[in-house]
């Protein structure tokens, strides 16, 4: 069939399955019928529930605000869908153009879309994460058991691990007046993410809110007691605190193993696809009918040199969502890319922290506007010569204009004056990120080289 | 030289009933520079929203270089300091968190909410007091009453002595007329200066009134505020003061007004208005995209040179950026001149954007809102008695000085 | 029935309009943080849908608001067009 008939056949007929019943497949789902796809629509989703929205579950539902049974994200128009949900995906068949089901079921396709998403990494020692207590916080399922536990007036929360999630969950123990530890095994919070500089700020922030910070730090072990309940964490300086809830927050396991031995180009950091959010296949060539988006994919961003970028941000999941969707029912030429630039938020302690572009990338940062000290500031991110990223702290509405100039490639430092630029704005420092090649969590974008093959399981960022 | 010709034009009052085919004139020449030491004028909608979030641009007076410098910001003419409106970060950012305790949410979440039975029946009053006229003029007897009276009550002030403060204020208004702000000279600066003296000192005695004896309203929490921030300092209370309530009604009054002349332009919106009541926040959205009260932002400056589409702004050069012309830029808005409320992506110019978007927004929101609502269901078959009406003198808050209409009746 | 709803909080900027209109939905946390319930009684959906109206940055999607829920999506949709 030439290439014009079959886009009008699948169009018209097709079939088209999305596996991950998230935000990124509903989105999807629902520009493929915006765009006039009216064929046969399967969502496929692990949890047995129609898809909701997840940050609200560590800001909203933790603050007493939203209920963590009610956060199902609103529609956009009706998607008329079969659903399966309940009932994970267990594997690929590229060449039958099928999709096993946990049931047994096989789902078969034109058009494939991924968009399963990532797990909360668990406490790595499974008898300990299996002590009464213990939680992770990512889906509704964990927010409803986290969320009763801390209406039950725990007398301490220990949260192992001061990426994004785990401070919002800290910030919120504290709103509710619960005593809260947290351990993390960088110097301050939010530093694989923004840097030391930056950690360093949400550090006081943690403090003056009365958080028991304590940094440089691993947990050694989770101490139950004779009924299973977990009752104390060991840290590596020798300090036992003693709580009844630890929160896991070690960041996130892409959703990819049910991909094992399919061909698809899949593994431990996503699954490679290109800017048209097509997948690639283990030999790093792309496919036409499998794609890829939200948190699960890896795709190449020009304004990062065509690195293949995994973001963890709601925002792409959306966006990438929709040029996945539109590029699956159009012909290569009407095909569009996806190059969103990275934007992420999250608020704690009151403070709204936004960052635009790959922070991590920065070498150096520079205070343009504001001060550190009285955390309301924008802060840019210079690698080799230019701006590639900008972080605010109660800022945000500075922040667009950065995004144009990490689009321009502009140059860093910041040459020009800008508004409420302080003394302490004059110069770049570094930006003091931890040694890229140690694991740290919550980073929410990694690069992760240039190859569409997963092979390395480390990758340093080059560095001049 | 067609180009020499255009600012005036579009400043010329004679232009005042429909500046919008001179916006469309202006936008073909995105960064207009007329003459030496004239302002820089941008109208188009990216343009100005890049500007109004670009940190290389001021709103501070001190850093204008060339001239027709804005005396009203001058402490040394008027003794009081600038207000928030005419500062920078952090110095804006500070005062209007101050002033935000007053008024909105974090701190007071539901003060304007809590207003809207109030101003239902402020709006009943007005529209029950019309009688049994035949003929009314909406300016004076309902879109310029009910939003003072309503920032009266929001502030303080007692609504009696609108005479008073009215006299004050209308020099202060007529000086943002950039026909009056060339010639810093003028008599019309000289007096806002002067009135703007009068009403600080006015309020200067209501804020002594409301320091003793603290009572249920912004005056009173703008003078015992003492959160984070520290509190304002007397002159800064003043300050603030002024502006809010000259900014507190001279702009809803043209947004209230120009919204009744457009819906009787577009009887089908004033119909579906009076069916349902619930499609005003879309026609008020509209509106404030089709016919902005506020039609340029002629106080900025930039800190450096700064390229715009190929042009080099200097330092220290006057912007003007003309939201009006920016809201019916057809790069943005499909079929930018037509007035449709049910029209998607509706992110307007104007209340501005950035750290300097209206602050009152919210309130004017809801009081156009009310008021759109009642006169829709209670006017009975209104009609324009003319068609331009007489506009207002100001190009930059521009609205008709009065707007009759013939009517049927007032429906109960 | 109750309305879903989402804030797309990358488009935020704290313009606050929604917590002046809807202060039982939405709620300013510090200065600039909005904090939302996701899910609104049937008695906000007036005061919901007014704010979804207001918003500058056109980031608040509700379903079941009769048009208005479509509306706010398209101009999200719109406006990323048009850049």
């Amino acid at each position: 069939m030439p290439a014009e008939e079959f886009h009008e056949w699948l169009r018209r007929e097709g079939r088209i399955v999305v596996v991950g019943a998230s935000l990124a497949g509903l989105r999807a789902a629902e520009t493929l019928r915006a765009e006039g796809f009216a064929g046969s629509l399967t969502m496929i989703g692990d949890e047995p529930y129609q898809p909701y929205d997840r940050p609200p579950l560590s800001k909203a539902v933790l603050l007493g605000k939203a209920s963590p049974d009610h956060t199902e994200l609103p529609r956009r128009r009706d998607i008329d869908a079969t659903w399966r949900l309940g009932v994970a995906a267990t594997g690929l068949d590229l060449a039958a153009k099928r999709v096993r089901l946990a049931d047994g079921d096989e789902v078969p396709y034109d058009r494939l879309l991924i968009a399963t998403g990532v797990r909360a990494r668990p406490w790595p020692k499974e008898e300990e994460a299996q002590l009464d207590g213990v939680f992770v916080l990512r889906t509704r399922d964990d927010a409803v058991r986290l969320h009763r536990r801390l209406k039950a007036a725990p007398r301490r929360v220990f949260v192992i691990g001061a990426g994004f999630t785990g401070s919002e969950i800290a910030s919120a123990c504290r709103d509710q007046g619960i005593a809260v530890s947290v351990a993390e095994r960088a110097d301050g919070p939010l530093v694989g993410a923004l840097g030391g500089v930056i950690g360093a700020v949400a550090a006081e922030l943690h403090r003056d809110n009365g958080v028991d910070l304590r940094t440089g730090v691993m947990v050694t072990g989770l101490e139950g007691d004779s009924v299973g309940r977990v009752r104390a964490a060991h840290l590596s300086d020798g300090s036992v605190v003693e709580t009844d809830v630890v929160v896991v927050s070690l960041g996130a396991t892409r959703n990819t193993d049910w991909l094992t031995g399919s061909g698809l180009g899949a593994g431990p950091r996503g699954i490679a696809c290109d800017a048209g959010c097509r997948a690639f296949d283990f030999r790093g060539i792309v496919t036409d009918d499998v794609f890829v988006a939200g948190d699960v994919a890896r795709s190449p961003h020009p304004l990062f040199g065509y690195q293949f970028l995994s973001l963890e941000h709601w925002g792409n999941a959306v966006a990438q969502a929709e040029v996945a969707a539109h590029n699956m029912i159009s012909p290569s030429s009407d095909r569009r890319p996806h190059m969103w630039v990275p934007a992420f938020w999250s608020s704690q302690f009151g403070v709204n922290i936004k960052s635009i572009g790959v922070p991590s990338m920065g070498d150096e940062i520079m205070i343009t506007q504001g001060s550190l000290a009285e955390r309301r500031f924008v802060g840019v991110y210079g690698y080799q010569g230019r701006i590639i990223a900008a972080v605010s702290f109660d800022n945000t509405r500075w922040l667009e204009f950065y995004e144009r100039q990490i689009e321009m490639g502009a140059p860093f430092p910041v040459e020009y004056p800008t508004v409420d630029r302080r003394p302490e704005g004059r110069k770049p420092v570094p930006a003091d990120f931890p040694d890229p090649s140690l694991p740290t969590h919550g980073p929410t974008v990694t690069l992760s080289g240039y190859s569409p093959s997963d092979r390395r399981l480390v990758f340093t960022p080059a560095r001049h | 030289m067609t180009h020499a010709s255009l600012l005036r034009r579009i400043t010329d009052f004679s232009s005042r009933a429909d500046p919008y085919p001179l916006y469309e004139e202006l936008r073909r020449t995105p960064v207009l520079h007329e003459e030496e030491g004239g302002p820089y004028v941008i109208s188009s909608y990216y343009d100005i929203l890049g500007l109004l979030h670009d940190p290389r641009i001021s709103s501070d007076a001190t850093n204008l270089i060339a001239p027709g410098a804005d005396e009203l910001s001058d402490p040394e003419a008027t003794g009081l300091p600038p207000s928030f409106i005419r500062l920078d970060p952090p110095e804006h950012d500070r005062l209007r968190r101050i002033a935000n305790g007053s008024f909105g949410p974090p701190h007071r979440p539901r003060r304007i909410d809590s207003m809207r039975g109030e101003l239902r029946r402020i709006v009943t009053e007005l529209i029950d007091g019309i009688g049994d006229a035949r003929r009314i003029d909406l300016v004076d007897q309902f879109a310029y009453p009910f939003p003072v009276t309503v920032i009266c009550r929001l502030l303080g002030v007692p609504r009696e002595d609108e005479p008073r403060f009215r006299a004050w204020v209308d020099p202060i208004v007529a000086a943002l007329d950039p026909e009056s702000r060339d010639n810093p000279e003028a008599p019309v600066q000289r007096a806002a200066q002067e009135a703007r003296v009068q009403l600080g000192m006015y309020l200067a005695g209501l804020v002594e009134q409301r320091t003793r004896e603290p009572r249920e309203d912004m005056l009173s929490d703008l003078v015992v505020s003492h959160g984070p921030d520290g509190s304002m300092s007397m002159m800064e209370v003043l300050s603030t003061a002024v502006l809010l309530l000259i900014a507190g009604h001279e702009t809803t009054v043209n947004l209230i007004t120009n919204g009744m002349l457009t819906l009787l332009r577009h009887p089908v919106h004033l119909e579906r208005l009076r069916e349902d009541p619930g499609v005003a926040a879309n026609i008020v959205e509209e509106l404030l995209r089709y016919e902005p009260p506020v039609q340029l932002v002629p106080q900025r400056t930039c800190i450096t040179d700064i390229e715009l589409r190929g042009v080099t702004i200097p330092k220290g050069s006057r912007i003007w950026l003309v939201l009006a012309a920016g809201n019916r830029d057809p790069e943005r808005f499909k079929d930018p001149d037509r007035f449709d409320p049910d029209r998607e992506d509706l992110q307007h110019l104007g209340f501005g954007s950035g750290i300097h978007s209206c602050f009152g927004a919210p309130l004017a929101r809801v009081e156009t809102q009310i008021a759109l609502v009642e006169l829709a269901r209670r006017l009975d078959n209104p009609r324009l008695v003319e068609d331009p009406p007489p506009y207002r003198e100001n190009a930059v808050l521009r609205g008709p000085r009065h707007l009759n209409l013939d009517i049927d009746g007032v429906r109960p | 029935m109750p309305m879903r709803l989402v804030v797309d909080l990358n488009k935020c900027q704290g313009y606050a309009q929604c917590a002046f209109l809807a202060p039982d939905v939405f709620t300013m946390h510090g200065e600039e943080t909005l904090v939302y319930s996701p899910w609104a009684d049937e008695e906000q959906r007036e005061k919901v849908a007014r704010a979804v109206a207001a918003c500058p940055v056109q980031a608040i999607t509700a379903d079941g608001l009769d048009g208005a829920g479509d509306r706010s999506t398209g101009a999200a949709q719109g406006a990323s067009d048009a850049r």
